[in-house]
């Protein structure tokens, strides 16, 4: 079933029936929280865990992703779900011009320009008057799916979050599984070797860059969407890092590691969120604390243990 | 012999002010094995670098098989059928053997941007990738992954790669360095057969390998050609024998 091999597939149906069963047991906004932040770290591992590109800008894609979608929502009266895919579209356009002015640069350079390309991105939001600067964009109505299903109801909107984040986590996973991603895993591995092979190795990064930020404004947008507001935090450069720690924590180049990761660090956050600013101390702490154990993350470590591809 | 189908004229490169090939003048005739040889840091592996287009020369002009390449991007040289292998052994670590050898036949036959498709239409190549592993000596290492393999197996798996992209043209760097002598002596083999019907241009500092398996040598010392012609003329060479012979661990 969509190329998922007998260990995947037990993990996705061990994924859908805990995703169908928890909003009756947790609070449902935290779950579509996890959820969005998930599809966010998963796209982010489509390259650096296929591709080894170590981008430090996501958040200009998912924070954009985020006002995008509120505003269509709130100012254009867009339907949800086109709202979203306004979120994604300028995750894709943002992510196309992002790519074509790092793309050709290794390791580290990469990282910096992604990340000053994104500190760009979050002054303009600093200043454009659609975002409203420090307040954000808020009250953003959830609406009417397709105009008919009221999302209001939080349930409504978990199964509507769910249903975008198995789409987007089935269709990243596809991608790695493909003949494209054939070639991205060549050109993680070696990609001088890619390219005396007649790749032309900078058009398929482009591509997996641009896949990879789409798909990180759905995450943005969908959140945007649940909480009812887009704000600053989320095109912070903060949240970049996030998401690489997420990624790291759970396993990179794992299909699962990001969603464990997600489930791992926004729970911490939710549960900690009490302590006050000892989040982040207690947040770093066991990070160090994982990474020191588990080096190649929860579901790298476990995959290994197991001698199974997760 | 056939005619010219790899001739550079004045190539040159220097990084920062330090010439590392100056004016080199190569012309390899289509159908041999030429041996580019000379002491370490002459300048053998910047060659191989500027003539795939792997760096682009300060000067001077390339063409291959009658088409000017000096202004090309290496991928598109690779696709005019001009391959080469890298001095430090290049395989896709994580991948198996088979799919290493896959990633190249699956260039040759198109729909690598499929993102949407699903990688078993990769199966269709697995027929031809076991044939050449076969060729190659690696039926029965099919599944393991490239990094396990052995040194001299690993230099047999990227010459498998190689070979499925059907070039014309192959440039080989150091094929058998720090190999022990069975490898050796494998890899000679390998290249006696793949050689039919194509050209080959390889760096090698076994110089029992290069009299044995090369038509023509050319020593390069100090970024500059030094001698030309077949193995008993260059072996001759006075100067040929002061600055490389004479010197080199070789
Ligand atoms: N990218 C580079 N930058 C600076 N110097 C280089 C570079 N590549 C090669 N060189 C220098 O050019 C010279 C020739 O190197 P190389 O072509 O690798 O020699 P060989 O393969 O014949 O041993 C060496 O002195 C090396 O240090
Ligand atoms: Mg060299």
């Amino acid at each position: 079933m969509f190329g998922f091999s007998r260990s995947q597939s037990i993990g996705f149906v061990i994924m859908l029936a805990l995703i169908a069963t928890s909003p009756f047991v947790l609070y449902p906004v935290f779950l579509m929280k996890v959820l969005c932040v998930a599809l966010f770290a998963c796209a982010f591992n489509l390259l650096i865990g296929y591709v080894g590109l170590m981008s430090f800008g996501h958040a200009a894609f998912y924070g954009m992703g985020g006002y995008l979608t509120a505003h269509a929502a709130k100012e254009w009266g867009l339907t949800p779900e086109l709202s979203i895919l306004v979120g994604g579209a300028v995750g894709a356009v943002l992510g196309l011009l992002f790519a074509w002015l790092a793309i050709r640069r290794q390791g580290l350079y990469f990282a910096m320009i992604t990340l000053a390309l994104a500190q760009m991105v979050y002054f303009f939001c600093l200043e454009a008057p659609f975002t409203g600067g420090e307040n954000g964009i808020q009250q953003v109505p959830r609406g009417n799916l397709f105009g008919i299903i009221p999302l209001g109801s939080d349930m409504n909107m978990y199964w509507t979050v769910a249903g975008i984040f198995i789409i987007g986590f089935l269709l990243l996973h596809r991608v790695v599984y493909s003949p494209f991603g054939q070639v991205l895993k060549a050109i993680r591995e070696n990609e001088p070797r890619a390219i005396s092979l007649g790749y032309r190795t900078d058009d398929y990064k482009q591509i997996a860059f641009v896949l990879s930020a789409t798909l990180a404004g759905i995450a943005g947008g969908t959140k945007a969407l649940v909480f009812g507001i887009a704000t600053l935090t989320d095109v912070n450069f903060t949240t970049s890092g996030d998401v690489v720690l997420i990624t790291l924590l759970g396993g990179l180049g794992t299909i699962f590691g990001p969603v464990v990761g997600a489930l791992v660090v926004v729970s911490m956050e939710n549960y900690l969120a009490q302590f006050g600013s000892w989040v982040t101390v207690t947040q770093g702490a066991i990070f160090v604390v994982c990474v020191l154990l588990f080096r190649r993350g929860v579901i790298g470590e476990l995959g290994g243990l197991l001698k199974l591809s997760l | 012999m056939g005619d010219i189908i790899l001739e550079a004229r004045g190539l040159t490169r220097d990084f920062l002010g330090f010439v590392a090939v100056n004016g080199v003048d190569l012309s390899v005739r289509a159908g041999t094995i030429h041996a580019l040889i000379g002491p370490n840091g002459a300048g053998k592996t910047t060659c191989f670098n500027l003539l795939t287009k792997f760096l682009p020369p300060s000067k001077g002009s390339i063409h291959f098989n009658g088409r000017d390449i000096t202004a090309m991007k290496p991928a598109a040289v690779a696709r005019l059928g001009l391959v080469r292998s890298f001095q430090i052994s290049a395989v896709f670590g994580h991948l198996s053997a088979l799919e290493n050898v896959r990633v190249a036949l699956q260039r040759q036959r198109g729909g690598s941007y499929d993102f949407w498709r699903s990688e078993r239409v990769l199966q269709q190549f697995d027929a031809r990738a076991m044939q050449l592993l076969e060729d190659v000596g690696l039926a029965d290492h099919a599944g393991t992954e490239a990094a396990l393999l052995p040194y001299g197996r690993k230099r047999a798996l990227e010459i498998a790669t190689t070979l499925a992209l059907e070039p014309k043209m192959l440039l080989l760097d150091e094929p058998t360095a720090g190999m022990a002598h069975e490898d050796v002596d494998r890899i000679v083999q390998l290249i006696r057969r793949v050689r039919v019907g194509r050209t080959i241009l390889m760096v090698e500092h076994n110089l029992s390998v290069v009299e044995g398996l090369c038509d023509t040598i050319t020593v390069l010392t100090r970024g500059r050609v030094l001698a030309q012609g077949d193995y008993a003329t260059v072996s001759k060479n006075p100067e040929v024998i002061a600055a490389y012979l004479g010197s080199a661990d070789a």
